[in-house]
């Protein structure tokens, strides 16, 4: 039986902010992720954004998690080349009174050490967002934005190649303590670990309850998002926030650049049952749509190009008002067992920080020693339509897979693909191409490149078309070849 | 001092450049060449040429053009052969990047950058499939939702079979089609659904793909909703009133592995936009005068990229008139075109190509309809005088009409819109 030093359950963006952290030290980690590749939940399905640390109250994890964590992304940019950009926030008043929010945001805001926090009168904001329709805005200088699922292949692909072993499509099936291991069931067979990190997100409880009886529940909030076609991307320069719906522990529907040009709308907030159902309702795309146009009067109608909808782990009930803490801590029943419970918006902001707060606990645990191998350094290669005419003519000189173009809408080459089907996680579906060059993710949605990508991974992979999946375990592509294939 | 490594762009000079070589891009090209056009370059992004048609092996093709009916390969093959005969350069696996106005092409393919300076453009780049997105079906987001384009090239150029328990959406004829073609592959089709009280394909493939096969078109209906969270496990329909609301209480949940959709078709002109050609807000494509030639000079646009045609046939003899035009376009200097008149879709026409006149003569009109009907007159009017009228048996939105019109030279002189109308008779 495998035995690991430290297994994460969870390859999201907490899970792989941790491993990528450990895999700086001597030591034997495996992450489990159910799905077929990292960032399979929430942690792709969110609006991308480095979160300053002005919503959550004064000495909350929350808040100290977010701001430090906004502190490490610009050093984690540069180590790790996924992408970020600071475009500053604004979060917009429609009226006298919703200054007065503004104001109580500033000084939270203030008291959490967010700088540069500014109010700003209409004709300073129409001058920086024409198209934005406000009485007065707070400017927020240090919120950003990147593109989360790239930001955690990132961190999870740096990890693989520091060793750290991912195992994807492995589903935890029972968890036990024996002795001073824990043994782990999964499908794919058992392993040991002295240590386990339960990054679960929305399955948090689900991985506790395997071990003892959990004190707390999960509510599973979805929202929902619209992306809008890079056509409109000079709609915005910042993001653009309303403020705050009071007493729902959410930030309300914004407008938020995305690094790409393309715009998303959204999230709504919808406590439901089945922490899965991640569907896109009409009604809420609706409503989305009007408040979006409540922002930005000139949003234009058919500029829609995707929908998609994220699932929250909320540790609070609606009746509650949906807020609550962030719960990072040890088993008390079972030492070596680190729980990280409703890790929640702003998550993918704090998870930089989360993982330096679990490094610390683990080196309670087990000794820790840095290891000399370790790579800092990932280095993303230039997608073909960002570089010069001389890098693309001297590219596609060394391989003529480079001038082969494959995503007719993002101008993605059969070199990129290949490359992005090569990855150290060895994640091999349909959306890992997607979300590694985003092939398929531009207007005509795939309609142009699945069958080149298709014709790909069969040439250059020998998979079989049947084996060829969306983006989990059983979304399959196709029902193999057809009749008079079949009998050849 | 170091000089620095110059990098290997391969240029070319052209007289006219066609960008696509599917039907259109073909016609257009040997045409080009047959009109005096010296050297013509088709230029293609797939490793084959005729563009959509390999992959339509149905037969049909043809019919108006040749009285023979053909399957899709062998309509391309055909003008394939022409391009051969007469020396066309063909540039396959080759995408078009950008043109500027001065109509110097960027294109790339695996021998490296090109630059290519043409006399005169021919925009051919077809269309694609609109997708669930362009008409918000909300719900999951399972694999199995495949185009009906998409689904055909799986089945008829990979023989890979996209699914087993399939429903429609679109009545369009690719749609229709794919029916046919995946009943005969030994899939079954549930049923195809359509929000319209009509089909929107030509009759003769509701005939022919879905009552001969006895699979049901459910008019007046729509999906609203997906189910599945990893392949697609059921989609629910609904009918809908006269305004395409939906009326609660109707809606039927239907268990299947695939939805195909045939929703209709955009052109593509991300090119011609990115240079600031103006588009026709209901064609989706350039609008153009009558050489078929956009407001950029020296450049023209034909097939589906121009609009969206409902047979090769037609399609063909308008790409004709858009080479044509190119390769006079290369060889004279020609005078400044000014705008002399408008052709306006009136009451009852959903549009009209050309858009612009700028020569009395002869014009070919093609255009739309807003709505079936029987026993109409079509007219063209300028003010009050009226220069076309014509009987009409029975129309439908779903058969672009054709028809030729002779301009006089004092309407436009008096610089009046040139309005289309349909009125009862």
């Amino acid at each position: 039986m495998k035995n690991f030093q430290v297994a994460i359950i969870g390859g999201g963006v907490i899970g792989s902010a941790i491993a990528r952290e450990l895999s700086m030290f001597k030591l034997d980690v495996a992450v489990f992720e159910m799905g077929s590749d990292v960032a399979s939940g929430a942690s792709k399905a969110n609006s991308g954004v480095v979160h300053s640390g002005i919503n959550s109250p004064t000495s909350s994890l929350k808040a100290r998690f977010c701001v430090e964590g906004n502190k490490m992304f610009q050093s984690l940019a540069n180590e790790l080349d996924f992408p970020l950009q600071w475009v500053g926030k604004y979060i917009i008043a429609k009226n006298e009174e919703e200054v007065r929010d503004l104001e109580h945001l500033k000084k939270v805001g203030m008291n959490n050490n967010v700088p540069g926090l500014e109010i700003k009168n209409r004709s300073e904001v129409k001058k920086k967002e024409p198209n934005v329709s406000c009485f007065k805005a707070l400017w927020i200088p240090t919120a950003g934005i990147t593109l989360p699922y790239q930001f955690t292949i990132a961190l999870a692909e740096n990890a693989a190649e520091n060793n750290v072993v991912f195992f994807l499509e492995t589903k935890i099936t029972d968890l036990k303590k024996q002795k001073n291991l824990f043994l782990i069931k999964t499908n794919k067979g058992d392993f040991q670990a002295g240590v386990v990190v339960n990054a679960a997100g929305l399955n948090c409880r689900e991985v506790v309850s395997m071990m003892e009886e959990p004190d707390f529940q999960v509510y599973p909030c979805r929202g929902e998002y619209l992306v809008l076609d890079k056509n409109y991307s000079s709609l915005i320069n910042s993001m653009i926030y309303p403020v705050p719906v009071k007493g729902s522990g959410v930030l309300g529907v914004h407008i938020t650049p995305t690094i790409e040009g393309n715009i998303l709308l959204g999230p709504s907030a919808e406590f439901i049952g089945d922490p899965y159902d991640k569907r896109t309702t009409n009604e809420t795309m609706n409503t989305l749509f009007l408040e979006a146009r409540g922002i930005i009067p000139s949003l234009p109608d058919k500029a829609v190009i995707n929908a998609y909808s994220g699932i929250r782990c909320k540790l609070a009930s609606p009746e509650s008002g949906g807020w609550a803490d962030y719960r990072i801590e040890e088993s008390k029943n079972m030492p070596g067992f680190i729980n990280l419970l409703g890790i929640e918006s702003p998550g993918l902001t704090a998870a930089p920080a989360i993982a330096k707060e679990i490094i610390k606990m683990i080196s309670h645990l087990i000794e820790l020693n840095k290891k000399n191998s370790f790579k800092s350094r990932r280095h993303r290669r230039k997608r073909f339509s960002e570089m010069s005419a001389e890098e693309q003519s001297n590219l596609i000189k060394k391989d003529e897979k480079w001038g082969r173009i494959v995503c007719r809408c993002e101008h993605v080459t059969e070199a990129e693909v290949i490359e992005a089907l090569s990855n150290p996680l060895e994640a091999r579906v349909l959306s890992s191409v997607k979300y590694r060059c985003r092939a398929g993710m531009g207007r005509c949605q795939g309609g142009f490149c699945t069958q080149h990508i298709v014709r790909i991974m069969e040439e250059h992979f020998n998979m079989d078309v049947a084996d060829m999946r969306l983006k989990s375990p059983n979304s399959n592509l196709f029902y193999g070849k057809t009749r008079g294939n079949q009998s050849d | 001092m170091v000089k620095p490594e110059v990098i290997k762009v391969i240029d070319y000079t052209v007289d006219v450049a066609v960008i696509g070589g599917g039907p259109a891009g073909l016609a257009a090209a040997v045409s080009a060449h047959e009109h005096g056009a010296k050297s013509v370059v088709v230029i293609d992004r797939n490793s084959w040429l005729g563009g959509i048609l390999p992959q339509c092996i149905h037969d049909g093709f043809g019919v108006e053009e040749t009285g023979t009916s053909m399957t899709g390969p062998e309509y391309a093959e055909m003008y394939i052969e022409m391009a051969e005969k007469q020396g066309i350069d063909i540039m396959k696996e080759t995408m078009v990047l950008q043109f500027d106005k001065k109509r110097e092409i960027t294109a790339v393919n695996k021998k490296g950058l090109h630059k290519i300076k043409a006399s005169a453009i021919v925009l051919a780049m077809g269309c694609r499939e609109k997708t669930r997105w362009n008409v918000m079906i909300s719900g999951d987001r399972p694999s199995g939702i495949y185009t009906a384009g998409v689904a055909q090239a799986f089945i008829n150029l990979y023989n890979i079979m996209p699914g087993k328990n399939v429903i429609i959406l679109g009545s369009g004829d690719v749609g229709l089609i794919m029916a046919r073609r995946l009943k005969f592959e030994g899939a079954n089709v549930l049923g195809v659904v359509e929000i319209l009280p009509y089909a929107s394909g030509l009759p003769r493939n509701v005939v022919q793909c879905l009552e001969d096969y006895d699979i049901p078109l459910f008019l007046n209906h729509t999906v609203t909703c997906i189910d599945g969270k990893e392949r697609l496990e059921q989609v629910t329909i609904a009918q809908v009133d006269g305004e395409m609301n939906i009326i609660s209480g109707t809606e039927k949940k239907i268990e299947c592995d695939t939805l195909l959709l045939s929703l209709g078709l955009i052109p593509e002109n991300e090119l011609a936009n990115n240079i600031g050609i103006e588009i026709d807000n209901i064609t989706g494509g350039p609008t153009v005068n009558q050489y078929l030639e956009t407001t950029l000079s020296g450049v023209f646009a034909c097939g589906n990229c121009l609009q969206v045609y409902d047979t090769v046939d037609v399609l063909s003899a308008d790409a004709e008139n858009a080479g044509r035009s190119a390769a006079k376009n290369s060889a004279i200097q020609k005078k400044d075109k000014k705008i002399i008149a408008k052709i306006v879709p009136g009451k009852g026409i959903r549009y009209v190509v050309p858009q612009i006149i700028s020569e009395p003569g002869k014009v070919h009109l093609t255009l739309r309809v807003e709505k079936p009907g029987e026993s109409s007159v079509l007219h063209m009017v300028a003010g009050d005088k009226e220069i076309l009228k014509k009987r009409l048996a029975w129309v439908n939105p779903a058969n672009m009409i054709g028809v030729d019109v002779d301009i006089p030279h004092e309407v436009l002189t008096s610089t009046q819109n040139l309005e289309v109308i349909l009125v009862d008779r």
